[in-house]
């Protein structure tokens, strides 16, 4: 493995290694459940992002270890929104799948979270050399799934907040711009 | 004429006065003035330990570094640290409106005419989780009763602080600045309902809502008004800063209520700070015995 393909997963895993710091020292404040949640959140919409940012980067540098990087990215943000969804179906609905289910159809922002984690799945367990060989040019098309599954995952985060969106606003402002500089791209070709 | 019977053991439904009750114990206050006002104090205002619950209480590091005070931020962790070193002297809070002796008091003038309590009550925030809190303060009912509400005074309305110098996260319209609260007389005249001016047995810290804040135990958190500069009787509901800035989401009354949801989220279970798995929410935060006949007759999923 190469130095930036090393940097990657060490940028990716950095996060998860300061919340078991933060778990190991009282850093988790009053309520760890809630920061567990949201910070496994917060870095599974982030990723995402950088996910969405590679291939941009990839043109600006003209590299193409950018375009390697998307499935180490790709996969973190996955981790995450499966520790996310964990932290949330153990610790808030105690493993109870109707519990979780019944939720999930009520709440609408725990529909389109929930949505977007569905929609995220396929990508990850084909995201092998294989499966690429596999589905051929289907891959690419399959993976188009991202970005309705990042713009569901900003929505879930828009809906939760109480009052304050100014967070949420900016990683629906950065897919939004991310989508439109593909749509250029295309079009201007 | 007779005189509300707060002295019984034990709240039942006969101790919260019907409205006219109140009526005639204005008018009564109204002729005899501070003297009959001082009679009145009822002995729960003395007796300590009436109201305590004697679940843990939450510690003091999460209770004062966990909060919510948009004033300093809109998350709950930073505000302890931009709240450090609030200044709560010179401060004055104005009670009036429709009564008869408004008065600006001096913070200190004010803590030292009605004496300090520890009252140790559950508060529930309307986010799903809650804390067990020692306060210290007195009941609210006495300084009500000191300015002498007029017959038509039947809402009070509590107006917090917003200074710009000292409260960074004004800059800021998250809701409409000052903060305001309020309450129905009677619920504000309930001797649950106490005015905080500690925790703890100390101080009340700056995020915590120094130097004086409200306890409405039955209530969702937000309710509890921070940082209080003026209580105003009104004839008409006040307008209050949660119900302005989404009035299908948080109502004037804001009752604890497992089976009013939240429109985004359920109020059917709480987590305890410290405890990992949530426990069940209890009808008026487990208050209904005392404030149940409050609202005796009302849609509550309407009136939420």
């Amino acid at each position: 493995m190469g130095r930036f393909q090393l940097a990657v997963h060490a940028a990716c895993l950095a996060p998860l290694g300061r919340l078991v710091w933060r778990g190991t020292h009282a850093g988790l404040t009053a309520n760890p459940v809630e920061f567990v949640t949201h910070r496994t959140g917060d870095w599974a919409l982030n990723l995402l992002v950088a996910g969405l940012c590679c291939r941009p980067l990839a043109r600006l540098t003209k590299d193409s270890r950018w375009i390697k990087a998307r499935r180490p990215v790709g996969l973190y943000a996955y981790m995450f929104a499966c520790l996310h969804f964990t932290t949330w179906f153990w610790l808030d609905k105690e493993l109870d799948v109707s519990d979780m289910l019944r939720d999930v159809g009520k709440r609408r922002f725990i529909m389109v979270g929930f949505a977007a984690l569905v929609l995220l799945t396929p990508l990850a367990i084909t995201s092998t050399t294989g499966w690429i060989r596999r589905l051929g040019k289907k891959w690419g098309q399959l993976h188009t799934l991202v970005y309705p599954a990042a713009l569901l995952a900003s929505i879930h985060y828009i809906w939760l907040v109480k009052r304050d969106e100014r967070g949420p606003l900016t990683y629906l402002a950065c897919l939004l711009f991310l989508l439109g500089w593909r749509v250029w791209v295309r079009v201007a070709r | 004429m007779k005189v509300p019977d707060w002295h019984a053991d034990g709240l039942t439904e006969k101790d919260c006065a019907p409205e006219e009750t109140y009526l005639n114990r204005r008018q009564l206050l109204a002729a005899a003035g501070l003297a009959a006002a001082s009679l009145l104090t009822p002995r729960w205002a003395r007796a300590a330990g009436r109201f305590d619950t004697d679940e843990t209480q939450t510690p003091f590091e999460d209770v004062t570094h966990y909060n919510n005070y948009y004033e300093f931020a809109t998350d709950k962790i930073t505000p302890a640290k931009l709240a450090e070193g609030f200044k709560t002297r010179p401060w004055t809070v104005r009670v009036d409106g429709l009564c008869q002796h408004p008065k600006t008091w001096d913070i200190d003038e004010l803590l030292k005419k009605f004496p300090q309590e520890q009252r140790v009550y559950r508060l529930r925030c309307v986010e799903a989780w809650s804390i067990v809190v020692p306060w210290n303060g007195f009941a609210l009912a006495p300084l009500l009763k000191a300015a002498g509400p007029l017959p038509t005074a039947k809402y009070v309305e509590f107006t917090t602080a917003a200074d710009k110098a000292q409260m960074p996260g004004l800059s800021y319209p998250a809701l409409d600045w000052p903060y305001r609260e309020g309450l129905r007389l009677d619920e504000a005249m309930h001797p649950l309902t106490f005015m905080v001016s500690g925790l703890y047995g100390k101080p009340l810290p700056g995020q915590n809502g120094a130097p004086l804040r409200m306890a409405i135990p039955w209530k969702y958190g937000f309710k509890g008004a921070k940082s209080i500069v003026r209580v105003r009787f009104t004839a008409t509901q006040p307008a209050t800063a949660w119900n302005d800035a989404a009035p299908d989401e948080y109502g004037f009354y804001s009752n604890v209520n497992p089976k009013v949801d939240h429109p985004r989220w359920s109020q059917a279970k709480e987590r305890r700070l410290g405890v990992l798995f949530k426990r069940p929410t209890l009808m008026f935060n487990g208050y209904a015995d005392q404030v149940a006949s409050l609202y005796e007759g009302m849609d509550l999923k309407k009136n939420f």
